[in-house]
């Protein structure tokens, strides 16, 4: 449904004075996505995953320059097919509340989502009766407006917004920051669902546990590159191919929890070579001289030259 | 419920220690001033003639013989049963010539209000939508433009454009000379009103414009924008579903407190127009050193200055669900 190949994001920033400075934030990003499928996208801040989402959307700010390819069904995403399908083919599950109008009440914002998405007029009430229902919100949420909405509710009318329509794609955003655990399942099951209803989810997050908990595939992004594109079953298979996934499944409280040493490296000052290279125990001067391409080791892409198939 | 009698009490309070104030400070400044009552009432012919013995008599029946502290709860005394003394400007009771002067002003300002509250946030909203294009620009020059320039100059260029080279507009008064009041029709009315209505709007267009267009600007860059456009709205639509709305609030409260601005404004546009308004009487009292009168316009302001900041406060209370509902304090 959605295929993502070499995208670079770079921003043209002002410096001091008139100087221009561009800013690389994504280097040769890749991801696909197929419908009845979760695909997380794993990777922590500055990895540019919301960039991604954005970009998909094609609601970068005008200072950003994309390159790279992305194919919407196969075909390409051009700003003009942004521009109509945004909303309605594809959807956004923003991370939190405060990407509400404050002074709309939240059923009006369903109401508004399931108008954008090209519901009929004549058919939204119905619908938005009907998603407040399925997400078991009572109808007297809807005339709540947003800082009236308790977290789960919140998150369930956030959920609504992007379930109205009949978006065949779905990107959620960061959709579980800091919540409950109990909370966490939930929002998780309802993109499982939404998944399963035949739509293409994508799940970015920072929180490997919780995306390896619904995903099929985890994509790691790093220093705003696709390092690996791993089955969900590789994780526990210890079928991992790069070192920084590895060391990442690792970092998690049930496996042996060692935080992975060393921090990303800044869009300004990235390394030549490989970008995982400074923190890498398994560094050789090879890896140090070219960014490695994305290639098949086992069945799954990876970037880094040493991973054996 | 239950807000609204702590709000009013509240108010209420606020506005008696400001009165006080109000009424301590002015009596101090009067009697230091250089105007001699007495002069000021017998009027210049009769201040020559007059003998050293008619003045003291004079003074001790007003009591101006008493300490200070004495003058000063008398006519406290006077203050609270409602009596603000004699106008010797216009031979009627302050409160009188302070309502029907008002009831001038009411309308000048209230029209000059709508005015700038309409075009002040059109513009600004024109100007935040389209923000660095030309028009935003143009938008923001003339309202930098406005708020820079002087009433009365603008005033004068109105009159000599519209009513002097074009003859469209009187150049004068609230009523056509000549005509009995009962007979003056409202559009004569408010054919008078248009030219000092829209003098004085020139001082809100200028604020209004600018501070709606930075709160567009900053709506439309906040997290709900952003969302609404993934969504596929387009920048239109993102400003009437949500700009509109989000903006209405600030600008609503911003003309409320504006109202300060529009009463001082008055003196002089009711000045170049010689429209019989407050602001006209103001400077008459000045002129003929009426203290009466000038004491009673200056409580009579602070009561209308601080009911616009009131109303200001109220309107965030009253339309915010935020705080109607939640009682969030921003
Ligand atoms: S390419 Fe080299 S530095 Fe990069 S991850 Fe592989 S082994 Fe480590």
């Amino acid at each position: 449904m959605l295929t993502v190949q070499n995208l670079s994001v770079s921003f043209t920033q002002y410096d001091t004075g008139l100087t221009q400075k561009q800013l690389t934030v994504i280097t040769d990003l890749d991801l696909h996505v197929n419908a009845r499928e979760v695909v997380a996208v794993v990777g922590s801040s500055g990895s540019g995953k919301s960039l991604l989402a954005h970009a998909v959307l094609g609601i970068l700010p005008h200072n950003a320059q994309i390159s790279g390819t992305i194919l919407f069904k196969g075909e390409p995403l051009t700003r003009q097919r942004q521009a109509s399908l945004r909303g309605k083919a594809i959807a956004l599950i923003p991370q939190s509340i405060s990407y509400l109008d404050p002074l709309m009440p939240v059923g009006r914002q369903v109401h508004q989502a399931a108008r954008r998405a090209g519901v009929a007029t004549t058919d939204i009430r119905q619908r938005v009766d009907h998603t407040f229902s399925r997400y078991e919100l009572a109808s007297t949420v809807k005339q709540q407006y947003p800082f009236q909405v308790s977290g789960g509710m919140a998150r369930r009318v956030l959920v609504a917004t992007a379930a109205v329509g009949q978006a065949d794609l779905i990107i959620a955003d960061e959709p579980t920051p800091g919540l409950h655990p109990d909370l966490v399942a939930e929002t998780l099951n309802h993109l499982r669902q939404l998944a399963s209803a035949g739509k293409g989810v994508i799940l970015i997050t920072h929180d490997l546990e919780a995306a390896l908990q619904v995903a099929d595939k985890v994509a790691v992004f790093y220093a705003g590159t696709t390092l690996e594109i791993a089955i969900a079953e590789d994780f526990v298979n210890g079928n991992l191919r790069h070192p920084y996934t590895q060391a990442l499944w690792r970092s998690l409280p049930q496996n042996e929890f060692i935080p992975v040493p060393g921090a990303q490296p800044n869009p300004d000052a990235l390394p030549d070579g490989c970008l995982f290279s400074d923190r890498c125990p398994l560094v050789t001067d090879a890896c140090l001289t070219e960014r490695p391409s994305l290639r098949l080791v086992r069945g799954a892409p990876v970037r880094c030259i040493h991973a054996e198939g | 419920m239950n807000f609204l009698i702590r709000f009013t009490v509240s108010k209420l309070l606020h506005l008696m220690l400001l009165l006080a104030a109000v009424a301590v400070l002015t009596f101090l400044l009067v009697s230091v001033s250089p105007i001699d009552p007495i002069d000021a009432y017998v009027g210049a012919a009769r201040r020559v003639t007059m003998t050293d013995e008619q003045r003291a008599l004079i003074a001790q029946r007003w009591g101006l013989d008493q300490p200070l502290i004495t003058r000063f709860i008398r006519w406290l005394g006077q203050l609270l049963q409602g009596n603000l003394g004699e106008s010797m400007t216009y031979h009627q009771s302050v409160a009188a010539v302070i309502a029907t002067r008002f009831q001038a002003s009411l309308w000048l300002m209230a029209l000059a209000w709508l005015f700038s509250g309409v075009f002040g946030s059109t513009l600004g909203i024109l100007a935040g939508a389209t923000a660095g294009s030309w028009c935003d620009r143009l938008i923001r020059l003339y309202a930098y433009t406005l708020s820079s320039a002087p009433v009365f100059w603008i005033a004068l260029l109105l009159l000599v454009i519209f009513s002097v080279n074009w003859q469209i507009t009187p150049i004068c008064c609230a009523t056509p000379p000549g005509v009995l009041l009962q007979d003056v029709t409202l559009w004569q009315r408010l054919h008078h009103l248009i030219l000092p209505a829209l003098t004085l709007s020139v001082i809100g267009i200028g604020s209004l414009a600018l501070h709606t267009r930075e709160k567009l600007v900053e709506i439309l860059q906040s997290n709900y924008a952003l969302f609404a456009r993934a969504q596929g709205e387009t920048t239109t639509g993102i400003v009437l579903h949500h700009g509109l709305r989000n903006v209405a609030l600030p600008a609503l409260t911003l003309q409320f407190v504006g109202l300060s601005e529009l009463f001082g404004g008055s003196v002089l546009t009711e000045k170049v127009f010689g429209y019989p308004g407050l602001g006209d009487a103001t400077v008459q009292a000045a002129i003929r050193s009426d203290v009466p009168l000038l004491v009673g316009i200056v409580f009579f302001s602070a009561i209308f200055v601080f009911a616009g900041n009131t109303l200001a406060d109220l309107s965030y209370r009253l339309i915010d669900p935020r705080i109607r509902i939640g009682g969030i304090e921003r």
